[in-house]
């Protein structure tokens, strides 16, 4: 396996156990680069990548950006909310004007689910995509299975429990093909009315108790509760939902092992997960931020080795 | 394919202690000298010239390891798509004189990219450069080795090919590789 089996990163459904091996072994030498006195190599020096998002978005824009800048790429940034899709220019009109440019990938963020693949099959552009509604969200996926191989080396046979709120989680259905792709066994675990009807498809264990998805796992993925994207009430209260399915120190405690802590961020602090375990040595919160930056190098940098001169 | 012996064994080592003399005559006791082999197959040479000074000098001088592959200019414009090797420099390079070292010196292109990853680690007040086998007319840039183990006549189809025991041939040999298709 030397390169890539896709020309576009719209999903991790779309790669192969060989396709995330790869990205992997880049990213190790990204890091490498990433640690560095000059952080930067001109790889991409003759690539102009367009970073379109609209939806707001904090550490996936910066983190996109950082990549493609310590890859040397020219680097153009749309965001929606002031921009003329305001007075109603259409997505493929947007996205044909800023490759009128000369643009040669895009990474885009969307609220609607499929938008990436869609404007593959419609523009010449490797696209990435940075999160489409509520349904994918491949390079974070990439960096979180990235991240506890960093800990564990093989994911092969591993425990890892999502929990939270997995009906409004594009990280979730990203982590759970990742995961199963790398051979590990996933449970996905929230209140019933945040978990989609179809999940058990997906081939995941599936419980509604935190206590029994903790003893369970080698390691917990905890979700934010995404408040942005629920239009009805799915429970209570925040208080309810941090009392019955929040991960705290005590529940960990009483474990009698020890697991590994993710949470995709941004964090709730007091809801989904307490401050002092969100801190904690098991989390490993920072580095998959840190991750976030070689692993999104490594994939601009292969989908370049794909393009035609 | 047709395959010609430049060099066998006993020559190798021969000419890898001549490398040797040569830089301890240029270096002394390599008091501020570092050793980078350029990676992937620069990096054997590398670690029997170091081991090689190691015995000469009585010391433990340090060998670091170097790959271009984000550094050339070639990148998509190969045939086949490039693969990164790890790159180990574990010491300072500012203000050292740096030996790079490879085993054939041919368009150029690679050591060019050497020289612009080299720098990502710091400023060096001198470089080097030490090849085993030197391909002569078949220079893309302007680029010569200081250190050379031999000089040999080369045209574009033809590929040198550089068995190391340590990657697990029979014995040391350079040979020259002719394909008859070309």
């Amino acid at each position: 396996m030397t390169n890539l089996s896709v020309n576009h990163l719209l999903g991790i459904k779309d790669l192969t156990a060989d396709d995330i091996q790869l990205i992997f072994q880049t990213a190790d030498h990204f890091k490498e680069v990433i640690n560095r006195p000059i952080k930067k190599v001109p790889s991409l020096r003759d690539i102009t990548i367009a970073n379109i998002f609209f939806e707001n978005s904090t550490r996936t824009k910066l983190s996109f950006e950082l990549a493609e800048k310590r890859l040397s790429a020219d680097v153009v940034n749309f965001s929606s909310s002031n921009s003329s899709v305001k007075k109603g220019e259409t997505l493929l009109d947007t996205v044909n004007n800023i490759l009128s440019m000369k643009v040669d990938m895009v990474v885009m963020r969307h609220s609607s689910p499929g938008a990436a693949h869609f404007l593959s099959r419609n523009i010449q552009a490797n696209i990435v995509n940075a999160g489409d509604g509520t349904h994918e969200h491949p390079t974070q996926a990439l960096l979180d299975t990235y991240s506890i191989r960093e800990q564990i080396q093989d994911l092969k046979g591993k425990k890892v429990a999502i929990i939270g709120d997995i009906l409004h989680s594009r990280v979730a259905l990203s982590n759970i093909y990742a995961l199963k792709k790398l051979g590990a066994e996933v449970m996905v675990c929230g209140p019933a009315t945040l978990l989609p009807r179809y999940i058990s498809e997906l081939g995941v264990e599936i419980s509604w108790d935190v206590k029994e998805a903790l003893e369970w796992c080698d390691i917990a993925n905890i979700l934010r509760i995404q408040l942005e994207r629920q239009q009805l009430k799915y429970f209570p209260s925040l208080r309810e939902y941090s009392l019955y399915y929040g991960v705290n120190k005590k529940l960990l405690d009483g474990l009698g092992k020890e697991i590994i802590l993710m949470h995709p961020g941004p964090i709730n602090r007091g809801v989904e997960i307490s401050s002092d375990v969100a801190d904690s040595k098991q989390s490993i919160i920072l580095n998959q931020v840190e991750n976030g930056v070689a692993i999104r190098m490594a994939v601009l940098y292969l989908l370049a080795q794909k393009r035609q001169n | 394919m047709e395959k010609r012996l430049i060099l066998d064994t006993d020559l190798l080592q021969i000419t890898i202690n001549r490398l040797v003399e040569e830089l301890i005559e240029n270096h002394k006791d390599f008091q501020n000298t570092v050793l980078i082999g350029l990676q992937p197959r620069g990096k054997f040479l590398a670690q029997r010239i170091q081991k090689r000074l190691n015995e000469r000098l009585n010391k433990d001088l340090p060998l670091g390891l170097l790959d271009t592959t984000f550094y050339r200019d070639d990148f998509r414009r190969r045939d086949t798509p490039l693969q990164a090797n790890a790159t180990k420099i574990p010491f300072i390079i500012e203000d050292k004189k740096v030996i790079l070292i490879d085993d054939v010196l041919f368009t150029g292109r690679t050591v060019r990219a050497a020289l612009d990853a080299m720098i990502a680690f710091g400023r060096p007040r001198l470089v080097e450069l030490l090849t085993f086998i030197d391909r002569k007319y078949t220079r893309d840039l302007p680029i010569q080795a200081d250190y050379v183990g031999r000089r040999v006549n080369t045209i574009k189809t033809q590929r040198v090919l550089v068995e190391w025991t340590d990657q697990g041939a029979e014995n040391d040999k350079i040979w020259l590789v002719t394909n008859e298709e070309q």
